[in-house]
């Protein structure tokens, strides 16, 4: 049971520019989408939304048959697909594939599952040259960082921290323009792409009736990883799929909007298998590698299994008031925000970190922005007593369970209840005018009533509870 | 049209601000209702409820049970806490069907204060004089769970001499959220202070809110960088003459 990390969030907290990059960011996101929506040509997305919860309930309570529709159709379309028990799994079909294959550089584009499974450090590991292509991975696996964002993975960087990155990691002369910076990442990667053996992809979503997998982008590094390379391997979670190509219309609706606030993306690929006879471009070899890591765990949970509708959106970090004040890298797995907060229990227990459920104020804001609608604070609530139920189970947790078995009682008998709120103004004593209290006297300044102190000020003991004036009004009348 | 009215006050009502409770009372005695306040009343369960101890708030909230189960109409001045009666009760109730069944019915009968006024009682104009610029602060519950977004405003745009500033963040957490205030003590100060930046620009000199646990945490900010701002619970302002 991991401790909440408090001194990281403080450092977070305490950091004016990074609070400052981050609180803009998302602000813009949020901005950008709610400009989306306000078009007439999004006048239905409540609609696509329910309609979308739809297609996903139906693919996740049907995952066994669509998976094997999908592979059945990707076969017929001259790829393989790889089931990948774990992270172990995956990383070593990889790396006997490029052995077989005399492959040593892989290009790779955005994909959450690959960072999921640690697939860059795995291959790393084994002397591969593995290139993130997508700009703000690319910077970050410069800078050694884990993504800070689902969607926008540097956005808690600054153009000047980027000038610095590059012009330590490339040996380029600094460069603070952001076209400018553009410019030398393309020209570093371009060489990359063309000398790469094995393009690497995630996946957006899979189309069971189609055998195919898509991706959506707007660089188009995920095109030329998945062009260039003789090689081509898309790694996806099981949960990507949806049964007919027809159902993706209303997906790539939500998902641009909900996202970035775009009614598309500037590239949707389709990759469906190698190249065919008489075509004149595309990898020679195909791949899909369907990762499990924990997801049939989750489809297990019949209450919980809807996290698995989640398509990366990333809408609910941007509208998250505690992701917009810890940012990414407090999480403790590569997903954050509300949905990390959800998928990181769902997918390694509760007991790993228990704190997490609780990282939020459940302002609901996560669930209103959900496009596939998924009851994010209803999870978060749901988690919240599996891990009170874990801790007894555990003998740890003792103090905090035994207040509110005291509480309870208190609540349940109301003279003990009145009596117990005619105390506080006694220990409390009552400030002149009733101003609010700044601070207590030090035996008192422990536990809540210290936290509540360390940000604000208290509210002063009412003299006279409602129930008392309440009889006094009534003698009265 | 009920003549007679229950008052669920909440504990934090009750224990720390009396008077909006009394407030809430003025303004529902004005328009002719007949109050009822069942003593044995206390807390609705959701701090347990919000904190994971589904048993203990089970069993606080089936005390709410016993004690309102008579009740033709209660009306309660939290969004939070109607929202946990409406919406959560049942959820921790499932495994025991005949309290399920308990909830179930009461559920219809239970009315955040504003909401009472304007879609049972009907009024917008409930005859308020409070002539200052205040803007309202949409408590996360009441807005996000109840729907509840222009009654309030209607409410305070017909108080005679108020002048309604809409601040930019009014849909922003104000970082409360229950235990989480102290847990997570940090990042709700930080959540707290954006906020009242919000407040502050509107130039208003009060916050109004239908929650005491969000004017608790407001007031407690802006006390603490010394705002001359104040928060206020609806139900004080459309008791003013």
């Amino acid at each position: 049971m991991n401790p909440i990390p408090e001194q990281k969030i403080h450092d977070t907290l305490a950091n004016a520019n990074l609070q400052l990059a981050i609180y803009d960011a998302t602000a813009r996101l949020m901005h950008k989408r709610r400009t989306a929506l306000d078009n007439p040509l999004a006048a239905d997305f409540e609609a696509w939304r329910e309609q979308a919860n739809r297609i996903k309930r139906h693919t996740i309570e049907n995952l066994d048959h669509y998976l094997e529709q999908l592979e059945q159709n990707l076969v017929h379309n001259g790829g393989k697909v790889i089931w990948a028990r774990d992270a172990t799994e995956a990383a070593d079909f990889i790396l006997k594939l490029a052995k077989d294959n005399n492959a040593l550089r892989l290009v790779k584009s955005k994909s959450m599952t690959t960072e999921e499974i640690d697939l860059n450090e795995r291959l790393e590991h084994h002397r591969l040259d593995v290139v993130e292509t997508d700009l703000g991975e690319y910077i970050l696996q410069l800078a050694h960082q884990r993504p800070y964002h689902i969607v926008a993975p540097a956005l808690h960087m600054t153009r000047y921290q980027v000038a610095d990155i590059f012009t330590e990691r490339l040996g380029v002369a600094r460069e603070v323009v952001i076209e400018k910076q553009t410019m030398i990442a393309r020209a570093k990667l371009r060489e990359k792409f063309l000398t790469a053996d094995i393009g690497i992809t995630g996946a957006n979503f899979l189309i069971a009736d189609s055998g195919a997998v898509v991706v959506v982008e707007n660089e188009g590094n995920a095109r030329l990883s998945s062009s260039a390379p003789r090689i081509q391997i898309a790694v996806a979670g099981l949960e990507k799929l949806i049964p007919r190509a027809q159902d993706l219309a209303i997906f790539l609706k939500i998902l641009g909007r909900s996202a970035t606030g775009q009614p598309l993306t500037v590239y949707t690929s389709f990759l469906a298998g190698p190249r065919r006879a008489g075509e004149i471009d595309g990898p020679e070899q195909f791949y899909l590698v369907l990762v499990d890591n924990g997801r049939t765990r989750v489809l297990a949970d019949r209450d919980k299994r809807q996290a698995l509708y989640c398509i990366r959106c990333g809408a609910c970090l941007n509208h998250c008031p505690v992701y917009r004040k810890i940012g990414g890298h407090n999480y403790p797995w590569v997903y954050s925000g509300p949905i990390g907060a959800i998928l990181s229990p769902l997918f390694h227990g509760v007991t790993e970190d228990p704190w997490l459920p609780s990282a939020s104020s459940l302002c609901g804001a996560c669930g209103e922005v959900c496009p596939v609608k998924i009851e994010i604070p209803k999870i978060l609530l749901e988690l919240r007593n599996d891990v009170v139920k874990a801790k007894q189970r555990e003998g740890s947790g003792k103090l905090e369970r035994w207040a509110f078995r005291i509480w309870a009682f208190f609540m349940r008998h109301p003279k003990l209840y009145e009596m117990a709120g005619m105390a506080a103004p006694a220990i409390l004593p009552e400030a002149s005018g009733g101003a609010w209290i700044q601070s207590v006297a030090l035996p008192l300044r422990i536990g809540p009533l210290a936290r509540w102190l360390s940000q604000r000020d208290l509210p002063p003991p009412a003299a006279r509870s409602f129930r008392q004036q309440w009889r006094e009004r009534r003698r009265q009348a | 049209m009920p003549k007679r009215v229950s008052l669920f006050v909440t504990c934090v009502v009750d224990q720390l601000f009396p008077r909006a409770g009394m407030a809430m009372a003025d303004v529902l005695e004005r328009l002719g209702y007949q109050l009822d306040f069942p003593e044995a009343q206390t807390c609705c369960g959701q701090p347990a409820f919000n904190s994971g101890f589904w048993d203990q708030a089970r069993e606080v909230a089936a005390h709410f049970l016993d004690v309102f189960e008579d009740a033709e109409c209660i009306v309660v001045p939290s969004g939070s806490c109607t929202a946990m009666i409406t919406h959560h009760f049942a959820g921790i109730m499932e495994a025991d069907p005949a309290l399920l069944a308990r909830a179930r019915r009461i559920e219809s009968r239970v009315y955040e204060f504003s909401r009472f006024l304007t879609e049972v009682a009907g009024v917008e104009d409930v005859g308020a004089r409070f002539p200052h610029t205040v803007t309202y602060h949409d408590s996360c519950h009441a807005l996000r769970e109840l729907k509840i977004k222009s009654g309030p405003r209607q409410l305070l745009s017909a108080v005679s001499g108020l002048t309604l500033k809409e601040m930019d963040a009014a849909e922003e957490c104000c970082g409360f959220g229950g235990t989480f205030s102290v847990k997570f003590d940090e990042v709700s100060g930080a959540m707290a202070r954006t906020k009242i930046e919000s407040i502050h620009r509107t130039g208003a000199e009060y916050v109004v809110s239908i929650d005491s646990s969000c004017l608790m945490q407001l007031q407690g900010a802006l006390s603490r960088a010394g705002s001359p701002v104040r928060a206020l619970h609806l139900s004080e302002v459309l008791a003013s003459r």
